[in-house]
């Protein structure tokens, strides 16, 4: 069941780029693209938990500033030759709200 | 993906999850993928890991996670039914089931035993102590790894492959270490005495203790081992006494079930036991009298025991005499075939002392058979290579002892083109030339990383990485240039040169402009092109275009350099490496305040605040601001430092102020963006205690004037600078630097040194027009001036200012 939080204005994550939460001790990067569209991801990259929310947007993926392996937000698939894959959040637009679906956190959690 | 499978499929059960097992189980699934439904024993509690580089992790080079080869994610693709931590007990033929010690029975149709060896353990009083392991498995290198952070003596007994990896590892662990070895020689199985002498030596040069010819007669200690005692009497200090005096094949339960067993489980040319619905592989088995022990065969027994698998029952094994190196950081060797000689055998020896090299190569009937390499093992592969075809050299021999370079058509490289398709180039996964070559051209591949991912080869230990890339560079050729090195990125097919003119010819403005007009495949472009356009438009358009922050790598977005945790480092900048007690103290208030975990002093002169957290950076500017400190650029493709010697107002030998010098250039030139980085030097006499001999722009005072050195870099590649010009005022020192610098900045492509720039364009073209061509020097020093006039904003001033608060607070902190 989805769990919907409430977490600020859309306006606040820059387009092409990131903006971090922290929930419930987690670490949640959410992303703005070009085409306006908003993602929401664990903010740690398979590959050596570099910070996504810090990385380069382009296109419907986004470059970890670490070791530049790039993860596909909508899927939270690693791209390329690379293979991971980051907990994917969903996210949704109310007005100029964004929302983001928690309950992946407390079932990932619950592991 | 399970549903699929139709349950009347064949079930073949592996016992052992190790490398041997796992091996055969991937190459089943290349050949057939649908023919078996696979479960796997495995009697470690972990997926399945490389043991040979248990080596590097017990070194600290690296991490558990970096080891693993199958991910549980690989089990769950290929269906296959791990049972991990329960070890078979039993096997019941007649049935064609196996127990396991939690009480499962599993049936089988096809078995597979792949349960390695274990580590002999001698029979000497004292051998069950805590603190006594064997150096096998996982859980043997995190015994290791803790009693290395809180004791101090270890002893390894046994001098091989084995037992000097676990040395070399527990002394990067900072144990004081020695080894104890039965025969006169370390590793007498792979190096002649003269090679062994070498290692000792470089082994006792890293604190090793080498005790050779000695026998342990016990291991003293009470709740603990505390010594081991030598035969003649000496006793030598122990927390840690790591067993490693060989290997014997586990075949337990092949033996109960009544498989033909000597000292392995027998098996013949396919791998098969005496019970033909078992095979064995790996280390447990015995092969015409042979045991294996190295990678290399056994991926051949993977190979071969895979065809009978699936039905191919002409493959047969052979035994070869696999090539071992030792995975020792900084030690280079190779031993391969018959190295100690024999009768009817001639060597061909070079000794070069002084550099610690010692080649042998052993020559039969004109026929390389063995070869020991120390100190310089570059040419291994072409040695067994050569040993592998068996021919007689010829007038091969002359030179052979030089290795490929010499006696090859003369091209420096021309070692690896000359290479047959069967020439075996990654050692540890058995990937040959030819199977390299094919994936690239079958696969199109381009990068070394795809190459690991595809075929496997430099995917282990990665020692054959240069030569994976040699052959990359043979088969694109120059394809490989063009596309490595002339196109921006994968979204273009358009070279720097060309997006650069364009920029300027079709007074393009901005980066979706410069994608648009050029046609670029991908929208929004990638990590690669973006910042390279933000730079280009910067600068072509100074005063003019609007940095785009989002395209700017993280570190240039916060103005602070992000480490390995997703902390960032601050560098204030200190003009020419000058500070005072106030700046100092206002350094050390910061550390205190906000608890910044490590300070240091960087090769530039400047002092490095470690472990900030992004919140905190713009609260520490402000405070760094507030005693007169700016931005460092430590962080960016931008001006980094200018070092500078103290010079003539101090120094006895100093001909001029180099500091002031230094202090000029850097308020010249702070806050400059560039292709890359861009460091400085200025020293006050040839002594050039402050290296600009190897830096971008470098200056070196005489007594007569300046001398301007250009091009130099002392990072992966080090380049000695050259020489631009000597000039004996201030004013034309820094009309030089600015000029340089300014067509650096408008010719280089972006991510290209100062040093492989100079290369490309030739120190030639770049004199004529800066020396030659005053007015053309004067317009490119006055342009920099420009640009300069818009650059020098300190960027920490403006976000203590206000500016991008969101990219340094989380948007929401919810408990």
């Amino acid at each position: 069941m989805a769990l919907w939080l409430d977490i600020g204005p859309a306006a606040d994550v820059p387009s092409q780029g990131a903006r971090k939460l922290h929930i419930a001790g987690r670490q949640i990067a959410v992303f703005r693209t070009a085409e306006g569209k908003f993602f929401a991801l664990e903010d740690r990259c398979p590959h050596k938990q570099g910070p996504l929310s810090d990385g380069i947007v382009h296109g419907d993926c986004v470059t970890c500033p670490l070791h530049g392996w790039v993860i596909n937000l909508a899927s939270g698939t690693a791209q390329g030759a690379d293979e991971g894959q980051v907990l994917k959040l969903a996210v949704a637009l109310e007005g100029e709200r964004l929302k983001l679906d928690i309950a992946a956190l407390s079932a990932a959690a619950a592991e | 993906m399970r549903d699929q499978i139709s349950p009347d499929r064949s079930r073949l059960l592996v016992i052992g999850n190790g490398m041997a097992g796992m091996r055969t189980v991937e190459e089943v699934l290349k050949r057939d993928p649908t023919r078996y439904r696979v479960t796997v024993i495995g009697a470690e509690p972990h997926v399945n890991y490389n043991r040979i580089l248990l080596s590097p992790v017990l070194a600290g080079e690296k991490t558990f996670d970096e080891i693993i080869i199958n991910t549980r994610a690989w089990y769950e693709a290929n269906s296959i039914d791990l049972i991990a931590g329960d070890a078979a007990i039993s096997i019941d033929p007649a049935q064609k089931q196996v127990s396991t010690a939690s009480g499962r029975v599993v049936s089988y149709d096809m078995l597979l035993l792949a349960t390695g060896s274990n580590p002999f353990i001698l029979p000497v009083p004292g051998k069950e102590l805590p603190g006594v392991c064997a150096f096998r498995d996982l859980s043997d290198v995190e015994m290791m790894l803790s009693a290395a952070q809180r004791y101090t003596d270890a002893v390894v007994i046994g001098g091989g492959l084995l037992g000097l990896e676990a040395a070399n590892g527990l002394a990067a662990q900072g144990m004081k270490v020695s080894v104890i070895h039965l025969m006169e020689t370390l590793m007498e199985r792979q190096l002649d005495p003269a090679a062994a002498k070498l290692l000792a030596e470089d082994l006792t040069q890293r604190g090793i203790d080498i005790i050779t010819g000695a026998v342990t007669e016990a291991l003293i200690g009470a709740d603990r081992v505390q010594a081991v005692r030598l035969k003649d009497g000496r006793q030598i200090p122990a927390d840690l006494v790591v067993m490693a005096a060989g290997i014997r094949p586990n075949m337990t339960l092949a033996q109960a079930a009544g498989l033909a067993c000597n000292r392995g489980v027998i098996v013949n040319d396919g791998l098969q036991t005496s019970d033909p619905s078992i095979y064995a592989v790996g280390e447990c088995t015995e092969h015409n009298g042979q045991m294996v022990g190295l990678v290399a065969p056994i991926w051949d027994q993977a190979k071969v025991c895979a065809d009978h698998l699936t039905g191919k029952t002409t493959s047969a094994y052979r035994q070869i005499q696999p090539a071992t190196r030792l995975k020792v950081t900084g030690i280079d060797m190779l031993s391969v075939g018959q190295f100690n000689g024999g009768e009817g055998c001639e060597d061909i020896i070079l000794r070069d002392g002084s550099r610690g090299v010692y080649k042998r190569l052993v020559l039969k009937d004109d026929i390389l058979v063995g070869a020991v390499l120390y100190g310089d093992a570059k040419d291994g592969g072409w040695y067994v290579d050569l040993l592998e075809k068996a021919a007689p050299l010829g007038d091969l021999r002359d030179t052979v002892i030089f290795g490929p370079g010499l006696t090859a058509s003369g091209a420096a490289d021309s070692g690896l083109a000359d290479l047959p398709d069967t020439a075996e180039i990654c050692g540890c996964n058995g990937v040959c030339k030819g199977t390299i070559m094919a994936a690239i051209a079958d696969k199109g591949l381009t990068t070394l990383k795809e190459v690991k991912t595809n075929t496997k080869a430099a995917a282990s230990c990665g020692s054959c990485s240069s030569k994976v890339e040699g052959l990359l560079a043979l088969a694109l050729g120059g394809d490989y240039e063009a596309k490595a090195v002339d196109s921006v990125c994968g979204c273009t097919d358009h070279s720097h040169e060309f997006v650069r003119a364009a920029i300027r010819d079709k007074a393009l403005k901005t980066i979706p402009q410069v994608m648009q007009t050029l046609g670029w495949r991908t929208p929004g472009g990638c990590a690669s092109c973006r910042p390279a356009l933000n730079f280009y438009l910067l600068c072509a358009w100074p005063g003019e275009y609007q940095d785009d922050s989002r395209s700017r790598f993280i570190n240039e977005r916060a103005h602070a350099n992000i480490q390995k945790d997703g902390t960032f480092s601050v560098i204030p900048r200190m003009w020419g490496g000058v500070t005072t007690s106030g700046e100092l103290r206002a350094i050390a208030d910061v550390v205190d305040k906000y608890e910044i975990p490590s300070v240091k002093v960087t090769g530039g002169q400047r002092i490095d605040l470690l472990g900030v957290k992004k919140e905190d950076l713009v609260a520490v500017w402000a405070d760094l601001n507030a005693a007169g400190m700016v931005s460092g650029h430590a962080y960016g493709k931008a001006l980094r430092t200018v070092k500078t010697c103290v010079g003539s107002e101090w120094c006895r030998f100093g001909t001029q102020d180099s500091t002031g010098m230094g202090i000029k250039l850097e308020r010249m030139t702070w806050g400059s963006w560039h292709p890359h980085k861009v460091k400085l030097a200025v020293s006050g006499c040839p002594r050039n205690c402050a290296e600009a001999t190897i830096k971008d722009f470098g200056v070196i005072a005489v007594d007569s004037g300046w001398e301007l050195l250009i091009g130099g870099n002392g990072g992966i590649v080090l380049r000695g600078c050259d020489f631009l010009v000597k000039v004996t005022t201030e004013a034309e020192v820094l009309e030089y630097c600015a000029a340089f610098l300014q067509m650096y900045r408008e010719e280089a492509r972006y991510l290209e040194r100062t040093a492989p720039w100079v290369e490309r364009v030739g120190l030639a073209s770049i004199k004529s027009r800066l020396l030659d061509d005053t007015e053309n020097r004067q317009a490119l020093a006055a342009r920099f001036a420009y640009a300069q006039s818009f650059a020098q904003i300190d960027p920490w001033a403006e976000r203590v200012g206000g500016l991008d608060a969101n990219e340094f607070k989380p948007m929401l902190v919810e408990a």
